[in-house]
């Protein structure tokens, strides 16, 4: 199915893409409406022009494909699914998303995949081409996180406040140095290059979304994050 | 706070343009823009600013007032010819728009000091008219002077923005840039003078967020001689960003140093210089850091400045396109009114973009 999305506000795209039957929707002159894909699964949903905030947030199982840039708040709270953006995405990308995956092609801003959680089999993971805006991973608590830097821009692969009040999961950065001023709980270590593994299927899988070379992305060491449990953030609101 | 801005299903709407070459062009285009984000704002209140739109009276100053009634348009109207010259003076036009009721009286003056009592007074011209503007906004009831820069105007409404946009016909007016708000009102009730943007002399801002530093901002403010009349955060800024600029002589990258300073955590780990000119900056004025979600487009005679919050709570981009750039809390609407851009970004908070005229400003 095909729609022409000028001129309609959120509430009806949003019905429509709903109410289709058919497994893949193609959204033409998107502009800012809000909410595509919410809650939805089974879908393919493939969106030309500026998707609104909170594309796929609550996102259940379907596939969607953003040709350009993303607003804030993509994936907020997802839970299965693939969200793929060729372009940057703004603010606050796969807030507490609780499984599936968020590419991204270019950067990321602010506060990327804060209280994102892990349980069991579902694993959520979100994978940045370009660089992030600070407080990325701000209280994570599962799943990982990973952060390419692929144009080495000079503003840095991550902001300030990296990890802050992070205790669960993990994160990749594709850098040699460890960044500064990451907070005591976390521990970080160079881990060197990703050849096999969970997170190196991952990339392939990123690399084949985008048509990028796995070689060339994979042939740079990484800094990996975790929370330190040798220090825990003991005390740190209540005694006990 | 923090989540505050996704979880709400609102949040006020910002937007400007700016064209750098001078070119002028007509306010429509940001009646469009802001259009898009509609769902921002709750029809409460929506403004905008318009730079370069009276060249006719270019050297005058152009006060916009409201009025409850004709007894406060007859004590203000003698009041302003007891201190000003009126080169021209008409109601401002208008046109009947769904959406816009219960309209004060709306009128604008052309006006320059009266020449014996500015020197009598021995003030320089712009603090004489900030000062009679002060009086009568605080001395005469049911009055408010909601624009008083030279070139420009500021025309503001309860209602949604683009029902404000078409209520003052703005696309019949022509300007270098403009500015424009879509207000979502958290903590004031909406009325007309509460709308943004708000201004003094040529100085427009408009904003999007919740000052949680307001009290402390506005009682270290008004020692200068402020009056803080409208319980709003965003009156306060506008007092701040004149005081810095106006009477301390900050450059602009400055004023954005001292109201969204860096975390001292953050400072300590930048170049010496720049180090010490920010620890300079936090310690002369610490009572105008502003705290809490903001993402600002502050106006002035030839450019507009963008700033977020130092922990940018607030969603803000910036575009550019040939001699024209775009500020907005959303990509969208630049995108509305220009699809292909050169670049659009996200500036990171405290970082202040500032697009100027080429020509300079002033």
């Amino acid at each position: 199915m095909h729609i022409q999305a000028g001129g309609l506000d959120y509430r009806n795209l949003n019905e429509i893409v709903r109410i289709s039957s058919d497994r893949e929707v193609v959204i033409e002159g998107c502009m800012g409406q809000r909410y595509i894909g919410a809650g939805l699964s089974g879908r393919e949903i493939r969106i030309h022009g500026t998707p609104g905030n909170a594309l796929g947030a609550y996102l259940d199982g379907c596939d969607v494909y953003v040709d350009g840039n993303a607003q804030d708040a993509i994936g907020d709270t997802m839970n299965a699914g693939r969200i793929i953006v060729n372009g940057n995405a703004g603010d606050a990308v796969g807030y507490a998303m609780r499984g599936g995956k968020i590419f991204i092609r270019g950067d990321a801003g602010y506060r990327v995949g804060i209280h994102m959680k892990a349980y069991r089999e579902r694993k959520p993971a979100i994978v940045v081409g370009g660089v992030v805006g600070s407080f990325l991973g701000e209280y994570q608590a599962g799943g990982v996180i990973v952060v390419l830097d692929l144009n080495r821009d000079p503003l840095g692969i991550v902001g300030n406040f990296c990890g802050t009040g992070m205790h669960g999961g993990e994160m990749y950065l594709r850098c040699s140095e460890i960044p500064a001023a990451l907070p005591a709980q976390v521990r970080a270590e160079k881990v060197g290059f990703l050849q096999s593994g969970e997170v190196a299927d991952l990339l392939r899988e990123y690399c084949a979304a985008f048509g990028l070379d796995p070689v060339q992305v994979l042939s740079e060491p990484f800094v990996r994050l975790t929370p330190d449990s040798g220090n825990p953030y003991r005390q740190l609101y209540t005694n006990n | 706070m923090r989540e505050g801005e996704f979880r709400d299903p609102s949040g006020c709407a910002i937007s400007g343009v700016i064209d750098r070459s001078g070119r002028r062009m007509s306010g429509a285009c940001m009646i469009d823009s802001i259009a898009t984000m509609h769902d921002r704002s709750n029809g409460l209140g929506g403004g905008f600013a318009g730079y370069g739109i009276y060249p006719e009276f270019k050297d005058y100053y152009a006060f916009h007032l409201f009025y409850d009634d004709v007894i406060s348009k007859k004590k203000t109207e003698d009041f302003i010819q007891r201190h000003f010259d009126i080169a021209f003076q008409s109601a401002i036009p208008t046109r009947e728009t769904k959406g816009i009721g219960d309209a004060p009286i709306l009128f604008r003056y052309f006006v320059l000091p009266d020449a014996r009592k500015l020197e009598s007074r021995e003030l320089d011209e712009e603090e004489y008219v900030v000062r009679c503007v002060n009086r009568i906004n605080t001395e005469i009831r049911g009055a408010f002077v909601f624009s008083c820069g030279k070139n420009m105007g500021i025309f503001k409404a309860v209602g949604y923005p683009e029902d404000v946009g078409r209520f003052y016909r703005l696309d019949e007016y022509e300007g270098y840039a403009w500015t424009c708000h879509g207000r979502y009102p958290t903590n004031t009730p909406g009325w007309w003078g509460g709308a943004h943007p708000f201004g003094l002399l040529d100085y427009s801002i408009v904003h999007n967020g919740e000052i949680s530093s307001y009290d402390a901002n506005r009682r270290y403010i008004e020692m200068f001689g402020y009056k803080c009349n409208l319980q709003t955060d965003t009156e306060v800024i506008t007092y701040i960003v004149d005081y810095l600029r106006r009477k301390q002589k900050l450059t602009l990258q400055e004023v954005a140093k001292v109201i969204a300073a860096s975390f001292w955590s953050t400072i300590e780990r930048k170049p010496a210089e720049e180090r010490a000119q920010e620890e300079l900056l936090r310690k002369m004025f610490p009572s105008l850091l502003i705290t809490g979600p903001f993402s600002i487009i502050f106006g002035y005679t030839g450019g507009l400045m963008a700033l977020n919050d130092r922990l940018k709570l607030r969603s803000m981009v910036v575009a550019e396109r040939g001699d024209r750039a775009y500020i907005a809390s959303e990509e969208c609407a630049i995108r509305v009114i220009e699809p292909e851009l050169d670049y659009v970004r996200a500036p990171r908070g405290g970082e202040p973009v500032i697009f100027e005229l080429y020509g300079g400003v002033r």
